[in-house]
């Protein structure tokens, strides 16, 4: 079977159906803690299997190892770490985002349109789920977030200021953390890829278990980086939600700077001793 | 000011104009008191003499909007469960203070507003005295007679300073709770006392019931009330010295030219009030300034990126992200050296150097005489150069203390900023100082150009034999003026080792170091044109054939009469300033 490429940046409405074909895929898959192994347009779990495993060989075993057990350079650098055991959650997350397949060895993967289409990466979840148990691709009941209510919402807001501002940031715009990397904004993250990255703690960022956050938890958690999207700007511009270090860049420079050329129109105008002649 | 006369004031705003409470307040800030007598004193104009004005404008609208927002405000760090209409909070359990805060922004009519407000001149306040602060330090004015001035002045800074923290801590946010986590981490690292220290403002464990309370006091009475005082004693120092003026004809070291108090100066800056005003509202009511709904209320497990200060304490937590984690053990006690240096010992370092700047000026130049001119920052090149080198310093503390934002938006490794900050925190200031130092002394050689030769026309003219050569002209008088009205320094010269008679003279290690000093502090100055270099070169710019050999044009005879002019003022004025003995 051809790898087939679908590079095309996602459409705004790419959301909606991630979602429908996310619910139509989560009648097979409902178990959450069960390998997700799913029984897609038919085909066996075997036949998925097969075919993730050869999109695998193409597109991922340089880095990963054949058999995904990871490759590690001689002088002990990770070109690509072993994926048995991560999960079908991991894949999805680090494939749908387009984080995976690596572009080229850097520091952090960064997200980028997409390569490989929903098909595909089931295919890959599901090759991967088979190698070892993993947390699965949550149902869409865990991060369905569209009837939250105000109650759910505040919740999720302690549980996100407790748990996720230190690196993302209170307005979940992202920070930088040591060593060049960094936490990404979280702003226009699919819902389901948050779940995800709980679940899975992409790099530096922590493993988020169900005892740590229960899955109702998460989706409070959810609810509340979808309400930050799109709140109002209360009390005006917000300088980039980065804290006192933008106010004091703006007071420093539009305040004081409108303050001092005021002070020197002042000084110029009016009646003015130099204005006499000597 | 209690909250009852803060009240008060608030009563007169809303039942008189606001030039009313300018006044009411103006009288009380100690210009307006000194009535009848002191509003023909005179007061000189330039725009940077306007910049402690900001301040005091600043200040007023801190008492008016902080007055508005003690009316909902409620320092209590009782447990309560928020209802108010910010939904995303609601049902939440945190303080009173945090609560009341949120009805502040969100369910009283103009409470953001007002917040916001209060929030932008506290740091505009902060900002235009520090420039203040600066105009003062790099044009000399803080020499005798004023060095107490500028002490008060600092007093105040540091009183600006404190109360901007102790307000920013009293919301109870996530932002204040880590700003005074970090307060008291400084106190326990004073060594031996720390603790007791922090046990006494806390009241108990950090951050205890009493704290907020407490806090309240002294933002809303203790150190507005101090500010007021110092404030009055500021300006009443200020008319009694007189003002200081930058030279210029008529200007002198015993005059104070400018406009009378009444009507000139005060419409003036009763004008700049709206102004400061004006441009305060405009922030507050299109700059979000601490969204403290975004940041939640304070729980001592939760930290946020982007947790910064303020920008007037941001260069201490700079210090405090790129020390080195040192820590000593002795006797059973922690000596946090990575605590204790860049926050507390810095503070102490950076406050004590400015307060006894003048002092030390003083000392290594042997001067002893009273200013009331202005120098040129060029014209006194170490002590620009240490002033540009302090800032670069403060800078550098500044960007270090935002190294996360900046690693996130430029894309650069943090641990890369803190070790090359780490380095040019010691580097980039003795740099600066070489540059600036060596700047000033360009600037002064070419002021002496322009005085001897005149300004460069851009005219080329050819020669009958063929040569090119600019037209420069003379400039004209009053700027001549200017540019030769400063002293000339001279350097302190060490006494003699021993007397006549061979007898070694006493004390003479320290005469040697301020000698030493006093020729670092002066000896490159570039001397300026004397009467006789004038006169020459004014005879020289009639003379044609001389003008073309080395390449200043011919310059018509109208222009080379105002260079002897400019002569005869310079030497006139100049001169007598200069046979002035020095003090001993
Ligand atoms: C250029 C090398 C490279 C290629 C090609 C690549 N990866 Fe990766 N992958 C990495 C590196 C390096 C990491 C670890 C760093 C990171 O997560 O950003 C990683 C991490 C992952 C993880 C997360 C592992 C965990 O512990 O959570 C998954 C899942 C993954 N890759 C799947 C894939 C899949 C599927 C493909 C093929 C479509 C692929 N990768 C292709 C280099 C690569
Ligand atoms: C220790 C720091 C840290 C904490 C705490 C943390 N994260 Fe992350 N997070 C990261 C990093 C680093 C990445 C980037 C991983 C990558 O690029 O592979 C990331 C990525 C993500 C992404 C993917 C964003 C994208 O652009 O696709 C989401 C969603 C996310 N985090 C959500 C959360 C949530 C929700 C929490 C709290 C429950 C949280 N994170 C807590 C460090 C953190
Ligand atoms: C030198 C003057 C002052 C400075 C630098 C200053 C600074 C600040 C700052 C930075 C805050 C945090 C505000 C916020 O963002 O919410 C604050 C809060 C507050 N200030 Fe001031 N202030 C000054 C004077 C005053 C005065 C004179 C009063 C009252 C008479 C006052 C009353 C308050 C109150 C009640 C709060 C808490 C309310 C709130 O945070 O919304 N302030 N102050």
């Amino acid at each position: 079977m051809v790898r087939k490429l679908s590079t095309r940046r996602r459409h705004p409405l790419a959301g909606f159906v991630v979602l429908l074909f996310a619910l139509v895929v989560a009648g097979g898959l409902y178990s959450a803690f069960r390998p997700a192994v799913a029984d897609e347009s038919g085909k066996s779990d075997a036949q998925l299997i097969a075919e993730g495993r050869q999109l695998y060989e193409v597109g991922c075993a340089s880095c990963h190892g054949l058999n995904a057990e990871g490759i590690i350079t001689e002088r002990g650098k990770n070109i690509g770490p072993p994926l048995i055991g991560v999960g079908a959650a991991a894949v999805d997350f680090q494939v749908s985002t387009g984080r995976m397949p690596m572009a080229r060895p850097d520091t952090q993967a960064p997200d980028k349109p997409r390569t490989y289409d929903e098909g595909e990466v089931d295919k890959l979840a599901a090759y991967i789920a088979s190698l070892g148990p993993g947390p699965a691709i949550p149902d869409p009941e865990y991060y369905d977030v569209s009837e939250a209510t105000d109650e759910q919402i505040a919740r999720g807001g302690e549980f996100f200021r407790t748990n996720c501002t230190a690196c993302h940031n209170f307005a979940g715009v992202g920070g930088a953390l040591p060593e060049g990397r960094y936490a990404p904004s979280l702003h226009g993250v699919e819902p389901i890829h948050i779940y995800e990255a709980m679940l899975t703690g992409p790099q530096q960022m922590p493993v988020f278990s169900d005892e740590v956050l229960t899955p109702l938890q998460k989706r409070d958690v959810i609810a509340y980086i979808k309400t930050l999207e799109d709140q109002t700007a209360y009390g005006g511009l917000e300088l980039g939600s980065r804290g006192p270090v933008g106010e004091g860049l703006w007071g420093w420079t539009f305040g004081i700077g409108a303050l001092v050329l005021a002070a020197v129109w002042i000084a110029n105008n009016g009646v003015r001793a130099e204005r006499k002649k000597p | 000011m209690s909250s009852s006369t803060a009240a008060r004031s608030k009563a007169g705003a809303a039942s008189r104009s606001t030039a009313g409470v300018v006044t009411w307040l103006d009288e009380r800030l100690g210009i307006g008191a000194l009535t009848k007598k002191q509003l023909r004193k005179v007061f000189p104009d330039h725009w940077s003499f306007m910049l402690g004005e900001i301040a005091l404008w600043s200040f007023v609208i801190l008492l008016l909007t902080g007055t508005f927002l003690s009316f909902w405000f409620k320092p209590s760090m009782a447990e309560v469960e928020y209802m108010g209409s910010y939904a995303n909070l609601r049902g939440l359990h945190m303080s009173e203070a945090y609560a009341s805060t949120l009805d502040l922004s969100f369910d009283v009519r103009g409470g953001l507003l007002m917040r916001q407000m209060h929030h932008w001149s506290a740091n505009l306040f902060l900002a235009s005295m520090t420039i203040h602060m600066l105009r003062v330090f790099f044009t000399g004015a803080f020499r005798k007679p004023r060095e107490l001035n500028w002490m008060i002045g600092l007093a105040l800074l540091m009183l600006g300073i404190i109360e901007g923290f102790a307000g920013y801590s009293l919301p109870d946010d996530l932002l204040s709770g880590t700003g005074l986590r970090i307060a008291q981490g400084l106190m326990l690292s004073i060594p031996v006392v720390g603790s007791y220290i922090s046990f006494f403002v806390f009241g108990g464990e950090f951050p205890g019931d009493d704290f907020i309370p407490r806090l309240y006091t002294v933002h809303v009475l203790l150190v507005p009330g101090i500010l007021l005082a110092l404030i009055t004693a500021h300006m009443l120092l200020l008319v009694y010295h007189k003002h200081t003026q930058f030279p210029g004809p008529g200007r002198t070291n015993n005059n104070v030219v400018g406009f009378p108090l009444m009507p000139v100066y005060m419409a003036k800056a009763g004008g700049f009030f709206f102004i400061v005003f004006g441009v305060t509202a405009l922030m507050g009511g299109l700059l979000q300034i601490n969204p403290i709904w975004m940041y939640g209320p304070y729980n001592p497990a939760e930290v946020t990126a982007g947790s910064q200060p303020d920008w007037y304490m941001g260069w201490l937590e700079g210090g405090l992200r790129i020390m080195p984690n040192w820590e000593t053990n002795l006797w059973g006690y922690t000596l946090s050296w990575n605590v204790l240096i860049p926050g507390v010992l810095l503070l102490g370092v950076l406050f004590a150097l400015l307060a006894f700047y003048p002092f030390i000026e003083r000392w290594i130049t042997g001067d002893d005489r009273e200013h009331h001119l202005l120098e040129r920052p060029r014209n006194a090149p170490t002590r620009t150069a240490f002033g540009v080198a302090g800032m670069t310093a403060y800078a550098l503390l500044w960007i270090a203390g935002g190294n996360d934002i900046l690693a996130y938006e430029f894309g650069l490794s943090l641990n890369a900023i803190t070790y090359f900050m780490r380095v040019a925190i010691f580097v980039v200031p003795v740099l600066a100082f070489i540059i600036t130092r060596r700047w000033c002394l360009s600037l002064q050689r070419h002021d002496r150009e322009v005085v001897l030769h005149g300004y460069e026309t851009g005219v080329i003219v050819r020669s009958p034999d063929g040569s090119y050569a600019e037209i420069h002209r003379p400039i004209n008088p009053v700027r001549a003026y200017e540019l030769t009205m400063h002293e000339q320094h001279t350097p302190v010269e060490a006494p003699a080792a021993s007397d006549a008679n061979g007898v070694p003279a006493p004390a003479q290690g320290k005469e040697r170091l301020r000698s030493r000093l006093s020729h670092f502090w002066y000896a490159d100055d570039v001397s300026k044109p004397t009467k006789e270099e004038l006169e020459a070169a004014a005879h020289h710019a009639t003379n044609g054939s001389h003008a073309l050999e080395d390449g200043h044009g011919p310059a018509s005879g109208n222009g080379a009469h105002l260079g002897i002019e400019t002569s005869g003022i310079v030497g006139g004025q100049d001169f007598g300033l200069e046979q002035k003995p020095k003090a001993p």
